[in-house]
């Protein structure tokens, strides 16, 4: 059962990423995107990570998607580009080097002992959220509190980067 | 019957590869953003891969900065964006050049 | 085997009864209008118009379904299911009353009782804004576009504070369970009189998630993304038929979820002062399942009773309320209940 939810999630995942890729049309590319998001959410589940799967959905699908539309609209870029303006000069790059990754990954993950037992933890699968909310509240605090000033800074900046000037008024 | 890990490694690694695969052969801009997102999710993916088998809520945490980190960057990417269609018309990165002389 | 059946029952009889409701809501909408109007509304068809909603279905479905030439069809046609699914799917972990007992089995009252219900019906409410925005994409028309460039502006502001104000109930829950929620509002008073419904714990987390609920919803006064008078209809303009059914149900049927979560969250559910919350006889858990079922019917004759008595805001006046006014109040609250639980410790 687990297996077979596995090789659907992962086929609609690969798929909707490599339709990302091909797709002219910008918002066609972002709609796959949010299909491979929600096919991650749902791997997510399938590994007990819920709080993850939850804040993979509220935070990728709910906002950040949504500001990729936003924008896309926003400028008016909904429409397919032709094919020479869709890809590169360096596709043929492109190629060569993601089969040469892709060899290299999966060599490195096909030579380590990983069919192994996997370590059980009970805690982090019935109680995930309260384990997770503990861990970050005191192991990892510091990097939680920098994380926030680093979303104040991109808050700032954006204002910053998008505010049009605006003649004195004096 | 849990899935393996290794099953988990190989399909990040493929999303991962299809990221970059985006990201060098797109001139579109917001898709290159798009698939730096896929790229990132791939990550996340391993890391939770990682913490289910090494029974460790580590690498869950991990990804919760991550997403932090993402949502951020992917704020000041579009603002960006939205910056450089102001000034050039055009999100195609073959166009905007400006930094080449 | 027994428990997915269980599930499969309890979807089965939700999703029936949330259509259903959908229908007789449209009609009060029109009843409840048109008496706030000084008319008297729908009452030719049936007692009291109680078949029109009959008669709209029939009409919806028999009138013809126009696709027009210049719209992207495929997102076209995607919309309408994008919107309707996620207002039926955040009610699946609503507690809508305690136990029953059926044919010799406990059954709990509540299609899954998920650890992260809290943060699922977040992640559920910000789908909603999908359909609104490929809809408005995909019609290929200027009113419907900013239609859906409003609603995504519109929605993810509101998100914001809808998140941060369900913050202040769950550091005193401390659980993300929508069942703990509502069986912690069971026990115990406040001030020793009122019952410990989050209204009266935290009120400003109340009145924030209220307003933003209503955003969310895209009801009046935030009904921007279609006002008929500057955007015709905006984002389903183009839509017919069906298809134009669909984006109408499920309006009304994100209305009732939020009723239904607004009645969960801060008004105690299915509890009614002065019944024992652990006593689950039959008759008293029937009893419940009515007490949730008149509080739900309340709210979403408060959402109906708002639209027909106040005007719609401009769109900067939207922006600023939920920017600078909600989401600081929302921020403040969470500081106000940190600063309590820690000195009452």
């Amino acid at each position: 059962m687990e297996t077979a939810v596995f090789y659907v999630l992962a086929t609609i995942a690969v798929a909707s990423a490599v339709l990302l890729v091909l797709f002219r049309n910008p918002v066609y590319s972002a709609l796959s995107l949010v299909a491979t998001l929600f096919a991650v959410a749902g791997l997510f589940v399938l590994l007990n990570a819920y709080f993850l799967a939850a804040v993979q959905i509220i935070v990728y699908a709910g906002a950040v998607m949504v500001l990729f539309l936003f924008v896309i609209m926003l400028l008016n870029l909904g429409h397919s580009e032709a094919l020479e303006s869709t890809v590169g000069r360096y596709r043929l790059t492109g190629v060569i080097f993601l089969c040469a990754l892709l060899v290299a990954q999966l060599t490195a993950v096909g030579t380590r002992q990983l069919r192994g037992p996997v370590a059980e933890n009970e805690a982090l699968r019935t109680e995930n959220v309260q384990t997770l909310g503990k861990l970050l509240y005191t192991d990892f605090l510091f990097p939680f509190e920098v994380a926030s000033i680093i979303l104040l800074v991109a808050l700032i900046g954006v204002v910053v980067l998008v505010k049009r000037e605006t003649p004195e008024t004096t | 019957m849990a899935v393996a890990t290794s099953h988990y490694l190989i399909l990040s690694a493929i999303l991962f590869s299809i990221g970059v695969a985006g990201v060098l052969t797109r001139r579109n801009a917001i898709v290159i953003f798009m698939c730096i997102e896929l790229m990132l999710n791939a990550v996340n993916l391993a890391f939770v891969a990682f913490a289910r088998h090494l029974g460790q809520a580590d690498g869950q945490v991990f990804v919760f900065f991550v997403m932090a980190v993402a949502a951020a960057e992917v704020a000041v990417g579009l603002a960006i964006i939205i910056a450089v269609f102001r000034n050039r018309e055009t999100v195609d990165v073959a166009e905007v050049n400006l930094l080449k002389w | 085997m027994d428990y997915a059946l269980e599930s499969l029952i309890k979807i089965a009889i939700v999703l029936g009864v949330i259509i259903t409701t959908v229908a007789y809501v449209v009609l009060a909408e029109r009843k409840v209008s048109a008496y706030i109007q000084n008319r008297l509304g729908p009452n030719r068809v049936g007692p009291w118009g109680l078949l029109q909603p009959l008669a709209d279905g029939l009409k919806f479905i028999l009138k013809e379904d126009v696709i027009p030439n210049h719209v992207n069809k495929a997102i076209y046609l995607i919309a309408p299911a994008a919107i309707l699914v996620p207002a039926l799917m955040g009610f699946a972990v609503v507690p809508f009353g305690d136990t029953l007992m059926v044919v010799g089995r406990e059954v709990q009252l509540i299609i899954s009782d998920a650890d992260i219900g809290v943060l699922y019906i977040l992640a559920v409410s910000s789908l909603g804004v999908y359909g609104v925005v490929l809809g408005g994409w995909a019609s290929n028309n200027k009113y419907a576009l900013m239609g859906g460039v409003r609603a995504s502006a519109q929605m993810i502001s509101y998100e914001l504070s809808l998140g941060l104000s369900l913050i202040g109930v769950l550091m005193i829950a401390e659980s993300l369970k929508l069942s703990d929620v509502v069986n912690l509002q069971a026990t115990g008073t406040v001030l020793g009189v009122l019952p410990a419904w989050f209204v009266f714990n935290q009120p400003i987390a109340c009145l924030v998630f209220m307003v933003s609920v209503f955003a969310e919803t895209n009801r009046l006064p935030f009904d921007l993304p279609e006002a008929e008078q500057e955007l015709v209809a905006g984002y389903h303009a183009e839509y017919s038929s069906m298809k134009f059914a669909m984006f109408f149900m499920a309006e009304y049927a994100h209305m009732i979820t939020a009723s239904a979560l607004i009645a969960t969250l801060f008004f105690g559910g299915w509890h009614l002062p002065g019944v024992d919350p652990t006593d689950s006889s039959f008759a008293l858990s029937v009893l419940k399942v009515l007490v949730f079922a008149v509080k739900t019917a309340f709210f979403l004759f408060v959402f109906i009773w708002v639209r027909w008595t106040v005007p719609r805001f401009r769109y900067d006046q939207v922006m600023r309320l939920g920017w600078k006014y909600l989401l600081p109040l929302a921020l403040l609250n969470v500081l106000l209940t940190g600063l309590y639980l820690t000195l009452n410790r």
